[in-house]
């Protein structure tokens, strides 16, 4: 709820086209190896999983 | 000074009896650190004896004493920043933070008690001049004056808090008709579905409206509730952290919560018990314009 800085660390998608840029971005197979992936990163960088709702998750240090 | 030993002994004891009585309004907002307690009830009877020998004092001419009080407030403001920054340095630690507007309210109402304490020991000992069954009653009076007027108000005195509905529309969080945030894990929604409470808290009229925008109202709401109900929230799992947000268009506010105790009527009454900072407490009603605006 602090007003920090908020930053994308990381990127999980199963459609390549979708994203480009600077930050990490993780290509997974299926939205099953999306969603482990998205959790794993997640729960080892103390960050959160948000959904865009076009196949891509990314994760936000709030 | 002997013939006033009388004043100043049921000033003191007026003073520390309302320390002691207002420590307990304390323990509502601040945890029971024992040492927190000693250093407390010892300068709460500093500053009883301080206020109690202030009369002595003037009677006897002795205005260089009566200076001291000065002396004291200046020592009492100290506390003030002793407590804000022993809480601020807590709160680095906390998963659910109080607020700075929550902890400069602590810290300004224990300097403040303390010139309660100051003004409760220097009036009874004003008033034992007239003799020992004044000083009684004047000291019960004041003690229970300390107590009623400063116990503040709480959120459930100006707002309504009733139940709402945690749903999803699609990966959107919502309390009752109020987004809180985006849920990306599946596995995390399903959790949240099953595990988290949601409440909808109403406010009254204008001024509860101006006081629930404050943003450290809110957090002081949402760190009641888990302090109270527990909150599965950690480190790696963010998504369980309490939030309260507000709808833009009626101003009301939704707390939304995964409580280690999912029961919504303690919640309730978590809610309506959190206090009511004074910084959060606006009052638009009492303008002119505040009143033009309401209609």
């Amino acid at each position: 709820m602090s007003e920090a800085a908020k930053e994308i660390l990381a990127v999980i998608t199963t459609n390549r086209n979708k994203v480009a840029g600077a930050v990490p971005i993780f290509i997974a197979d299926s939205a099953e190896e999306k969603e482990k992936v998205a959790r794993y990163l997640a729960s080892t960088l103390d960050a959160m999983v948000h959904d865009l709702e076009n196949g891509v998750y990314y994760i936000v240090k709030h | 000074m002997e013939q006033y030993l009388l004043n100043i002994i049921a000033g003191s004891l007026a003073g520390i009896i309302a320390r002691i009585f207002m420590m307990r309004l304390d323990y509502r907002q601040y945890p029971g650190y024992p040492h927190g307690l000693i250093s407390h009830l010892s300068l709460g009877a500093i500053a009883a004896a301080l206020g109690a020998v202030a009369i002595p004092a003037l009677i006897n001419k002795d205005f260089t004493a009566f200076t001291f009080l000065a002396l004291a407030a200046q020592q009492f403001r100290e506390i003030r920043n002793i407590e804000r920054e022993t809480l601020q340095n807590l709160e680095e630690m906390r998963l659910e933070k109080r607020g700075k507007d929550y902890i400069e309210g602590i810290a300004r109402t224990f300097e403040a008690r303390n010139y309660l304490v100051m003004a409760t020991a220097f009036i009874t000992s004003a008033v034992a001049l007239a003799g020992l069954w004044y000083a009684l009653a004047a000291a019960v009076v004041l003690l229970i004056a300390s107590v009623r007027f400063m116990a503040g108000e709480v959120v459930g005195d100006i707002c309504e808090v009733v139940p709402a509905e945690i749903h999803f529309k699609d990966t959107l969080l919502f309390v009752g008709d109020i987004n809180i945030m985006t849920v990306g894990l599946r596995e995390s929604r399903e959790k949240i579905l099953h595990d988290a409470l949601g409440v909808m808290i109403k406010p009254l009229n204008d001024n509860s409206r101006a006081t629930l925008h404050d943003m450290g109202q809110r957090m002081a709401i949402s760190h009641t509730a888990a302090v109270i109900m527990g909150s599965k929230n950690e480190v790696d799992r963010p998504e369980f952290t309490p939030l309260v947000r507000k709808n833009i268009d009626t101003g009301a506010v939704a707390l939304y919560i995964v409580p280690l105790e999912k029961d919504i009527e303690a919640l309730l009454a978590a809610v309506r018990r959190t206090p009511l900072l004074e910084s959060a407490r606006l009052k638009p009603l009492k303008t002119q314009a505040g009143r033009i605006a309401s209609d």
